[in-house]
């Protein structure tokens, strides 16, 4: 009974997709407003349950393992997957897809959680898989347009190419070391040209899920085809999964490479921040927009990666969650945008303020948070990874990260800018209110503006990395 | 009516706040001098800890010495004087007041924390609401100057933060604390690196030559109030992480790498003044002298004498009253004469006496009048500056002083085009003098000028133990390396 607990998250999430079956047989889902309050109140319930106390240890024959920081990465993710579909309220009671849209969001982050708590790369890999495909799917969702179907064909050809560069590189890594679960490659990995060309393979098959410079180029277009609740799956479930197994792979798996990996983050690193950085600057799509802001926050994650130190699991997991609310909370604003103006251009953002405070305000935390101002919590976020980068002694490293700081800083002073200083160009109308996004939005501000002065947070992520 | 009540409100709200904490600082003062005359040696009091991020070693950790007290009386004195010349703001009063507090309450939390974390914190804090103050308030070239200033300040916090991470790394990774940190012996050549990061990042905030692009620009952009926070306090910022952070807990590469400094300084004192008589704008040309004044502030600190840094500390606070006044009295007249040019203003001191007295008074305690703070505080920087022997130094403060002259030149010159003679336009025989709010602003700024001008060994004696100890630490580093 311990053992089938370990799969306890995973359980509920496939309980919740056996559910949607039923609805879907009871054609439930055509009652838009109590399904959608139905599905808020399973996600919030899945998301609660998962704080009830949990073993810990691995199961079939190491195959799964479930550690305290497996878990808290789980329930992350779970709270980013109900804050996404109470922001995407408005857009999902238009559209004709809502049952599916869960379906395939659910099969998606059952196939992050098998990848969070894989022990043997055979079961990474098809954790990879079963998150990845799903989305493809999602992506494609505004069927009758034509950029979404280009953006869903874009994401599926791109992973189907990062997932055979990765097998690749798993392939290359069984020839090596000759097993593939992780407690036996860690203790065979010995640093010659065979597994150091298995692990560039496999670095740059986690370089593309998480769209880092050079291998970023699928990002911009699939972020602006999708529609606005699937690139916000994206850049946040799905990007933050990864870098969670990232962590796991270079610190664990990788540990006895560390010399040579860390100069290859180094350079990943500097170049998606400052290709990231640079790029936004003239965007004046949103969602381009912080598709480029993405590519440049996942960089500064890498500078914390690069700390190599168990402060650096620390601050990447922080920022982790901090990220995961700031670019909520902004889709979330952008969506509400998009569905009364019908427009997703930055320019539509001036004025803001004098029309739409609130919203204004929401968006302003989420700016600053990912730009790192005092006193939200992106602040600490940032520093914290500096600091943690800092270990490794990579001067040039820092270097870059405090140019990006400051070309960054622009980037989203620009859209503050455009809503508090500028006059508008045509009024924004009051946007309209509902419930789910102004209580998303208001957990992702409160939550920004509390998690810097909550040390617990912190201790607790130093705590459960220490183990 | 409803809006109007409610701004009234706000602004009462604000004023009874900052006036509270004029008075909570006189308090703190008193109760400081006290401690210190039964003996107590403690380099910093009212120390109190809390946790932060333990795993970090980032406690919230505050205590004060005298340097720190000076500052916070400054800043209590400006806060308030500023919430009483922005009583006229009638757009979005709210935001207006709430980012003044936050500034305010970020140059408090600056001065009196000694964990170098949190000092990062409060510094980077006031970044942002002069950013919004200077966009949503001003005038003239308000995008471009306000983001100028924001990255300017931000590249200068940057620099800032990877030299305090390094000197929490040179810790043993075990403490941001600014006592724990001066006890180390740090090798000399991280030393050099780690100096040369944070003076030069304080230095951005300072608006030391050649980062001193942002302010003029920001300052003629700013609404009145902006302008008088960013020279009174912002600036001070910077001067005081240069003494407290790069020059105390930095000593060896201080003594070797500060002549950079002095050049610099030296460079900016010529060229502020100079700068400032090419001017015609008042804002212009106040922010351009703050350049060379705030010139004297470097200058003594990098000269690393005892007097030098007395002197240093003093022009901070003689520097952020005198100029809160000044800005203060341009923005008076620019709101009722809606030009800052000085030469087609004129005759001001027949029509608006008062306004008129501010900006003399303001302008003789910037050009050094003996009673007034300028002369004070800019002569014990010259008396510890020619202390130290060597040509160079002795040659960077004949350049300073002589600059002095210079300071006269444009002062008077200004107060003669704008403030006497005779009334040249007509449209300005229906302005109206100063209300009560702005004629009690200036009432305490100027009594702050007179109380250091008239009795600066009070002001000596407060701050004395504090800057012998920062001068203890330099000498005694000397043969470290």
């Amino acid at each position: 009974m311990d053992n089938v607990l370990l799969f306890r998250f995973e359980i509920i999430i496939a309980a919740l997709i056996l559910m949607l079956l039923v609805m879907s047989l009871r054609d439930f889902n055509t009652k838009v407003t109590a399904f959608l309050g139905t599905m808020n109140v399973l996600l919030l319930v899945n998301f609660l349950i998962g704080w009830l106390p949990m073993y810990t240890g691995s199961y079939f024959s190491g195959f799964f393992r479930t550690t305290d920081l497996i878990v808290f990465e789980k329930n992350i993710l779970n709270l980013g997957i109900l804050l996404i579909s109470l922001t995407s309220y408005q857009w999902l009671k238009k559209s004709e897809h809502r049952l599916e849209f869960y379906f395939l969001m659910l099969s998606s982050i059952m196939g992050v959680f098998v990848m969070l708590s894989s022990g043997h790369i055979l079961m990474l890999y098809l954790g990879v898989e079963m998150s990845t495909i799903p989305i493809a799917a999602m992506s494609n969702f505004n069927l009758d347009e034509k950029r979404s179907s280009e953006a869903g064909l874009k994401l599926i050809l791109s992973s189907a190419f990062s997932t055979g560069i990765m097998l690749f590189g798993i392939s290359l890594l069984y020839g090596a070391v000759g097993n593939l679960s992780f407690d036996s490659v860690i203790a065979n990995l010995h640093p010659d040209m065979l597994t150091l060309f298995a692990f560039t393979f496999i670095l740059a098959g986690f370089a593309f899920k998480m769209s880092i410079v050079p291998f970023h180029l699928w990002t911009a277009d699939v972020y602006e085809g999708s529609p606005i609740a699937v690139t916000n799956f994206l850049s946040v479930i799905s990007k933050g999964s990864v870098v969670f197994v990232f962590l796991t792979i270079l610190y664990q798996l990788f540990g006895g490479l560390k010399d040579e990996w860390l100069y290859a983050i180094s350079i990943l690193s500097i170049l998606s921040m400052t290709v990231g950085n640079l790029f936004a600057l003239r965007q004046q799509n949103a969602k381009r927009f912080l598709a480029f802001s993405s590519i440049a926050q996942v960089g500064f994650v890498l500078v914390g990666v690069a700390g190599a130190s168990v402060m650096g699991s620390t601050s990447v997991v922080y920022f982790i969650l901090i990220y995961l609310l700031s670019n909520i909370a902004a889709f979330g604003v952008i969506g509400a945008m998009a569905d009364s103006t019908g427009s997703e251009s930055l320019q539509s953002f001036k004025g803001l303020y004098k029309s739409n405070p609130f919203y204004a305000l929401f968006m302003v935390v989420a700016l600053f948070s990912l730009a790192g101002v005092p006193p939200v919590a992106g602040f600490f976020g940032k520093l914290f990874l500096l600091t943690a980068g800092m270990n490794s002694k990579l001067y040039v490293l820092l270097g870059f990260a405090g140019v990006n700081l400051v070309l960054s800083l622009y980037n989203y002073l620009r859209v503050v800018k455009y809503m508090f200083i500028d006059e508008a160009v045509t009024t924004v109308p009051p946007l309209q209110r509902n419930r789910q996004l102004t209580i998303a939005l208001v957990t992702c501000t409160i939550g920004l503006l509390i998690i810097g002065f909550i040390p617990a947070i912190y201790q607790y992520i130093d705590q459960i990395c220490r183990m | 009516m409803i809006v109007a009540k409610k701004e009234l409100l706000i602004k009462s709200i604000a004023l009874a706040g900052s006036s509270l904490q004029l008075v909570i600082s006189v308090i703190i003062t008193v109760l400081y001098v006290q401690l210190r005359q039964t003996g107590t040696t403690d380099q910093f009091l009212f120390q109190s800890s809390y946790v932060w991020f333990a795993p970090l070693k980032i406690y919230f950790s505050s205590g004060i010495d005298g340097i720190s007290l000076a500052m916070i009386l400054m800043t209590a004195l400006v806060v308030l004087a500023g919430v009483l010349v922005s009583w006229k703001i009638n757009k979005q009063v709210k935001e207006f007041f709430f980012l003044l507090i936050v500034l305010s309450l970020s140059a408090y939390g600056f001065f009196i924390t000694t964990n170098l974390f949190v000092m990062f914190f409060f510094l980077e804090l006031a970044v942002i609401p002069k950013f919004l103050l200077i966009g949503m308030w001003g005038s003239g070239r308000k995008e471009y100057s306000s983001m100028k200033l924001a990255l300017m300040l931000m590249a200068g916090s940057a620099l800032v933060f990877l030299g305090m991470i390094g000197l929490f790394y040179a810790s043993g990774m075990q403490s941001w604390d600014i006592q724990d940190i001066a006890k180390l012996n740090i090798p000399i050549a991280t030393q050099r690196v780690l100096y040369l990061l944070l003076f030069t990042g304080f230095g951005v905030f300072t608006a030391m030559f050649p980062f001193h692009t942002w302010a003029p620009d920001g300052h003629s952009s700013a609404p009145t109030a902006a302008s008088m926070f960013l020279a009174g306090i912002s600036m001070k910022l910077g001067a005081y992480g240069c003494l407290r952070v790069a020059t105390y807990l930095l000593p060896g590469a201080a003594q070797e790498l500060s002549w950079i400094f002095i050049i610099l300084a030296s460079i900016a004192i010529i060229y502020g003044a100079f700068a400032t008589m090419m001017q015609k704008d008042l804002k212009y040309m106040n922010a351009y002298s703050s350049v060379s004044h705030v010139g004297f502030i470097i200058l003594g600190i990098a000269m690393l004498t005892k007097v030098a840094i007395t002197g240093a500390v003093m022009q901070m606070v003689s520097h952020g009253i005198m100029t809160a006044l000044f800005f203060a009295a341009i923005g008076m007249i620019y709101d009722r004469a809606h030009t800052r040019q000085a030469n087609e203003l004129g005759g001001m001191l027949k029509q608006i006496p008062f306004i008129g007295t501010a900006f003399i008074i303001s302008g003789l305690t910037s050009l050094g009048l003996p009673g007034f703070s300028g002369f004070v505080s800019e002569m014990t920087v010259f008396v510890g500056s020619w202390e130290r022997a060597g040509i160079f130094y002795r040659g960077a403060t004949i350049l300073a002083a002589a600059s002095i002259v210079v300071t006269a030149v444009y002062i008077l010159r200004a107060i003669g085009f704008a403030i006497w003679g005779n009334i040249t336009n007509k449209e300005f025989l229906k302005l109206k003098d100063a209300t009560w709010s702005e004629r009690t602003a200036t009432v305490l700024l100027v009594v702050g000028i007179l109380i250091i001008g008239l009795a600066p060994f009070l002001f000596v004696h407060l701050i004395n133990l504090d800057t012998t100890t920062i001068y203890q630490k330099l000498i005694s580093n000397v043969l470290v390396h």
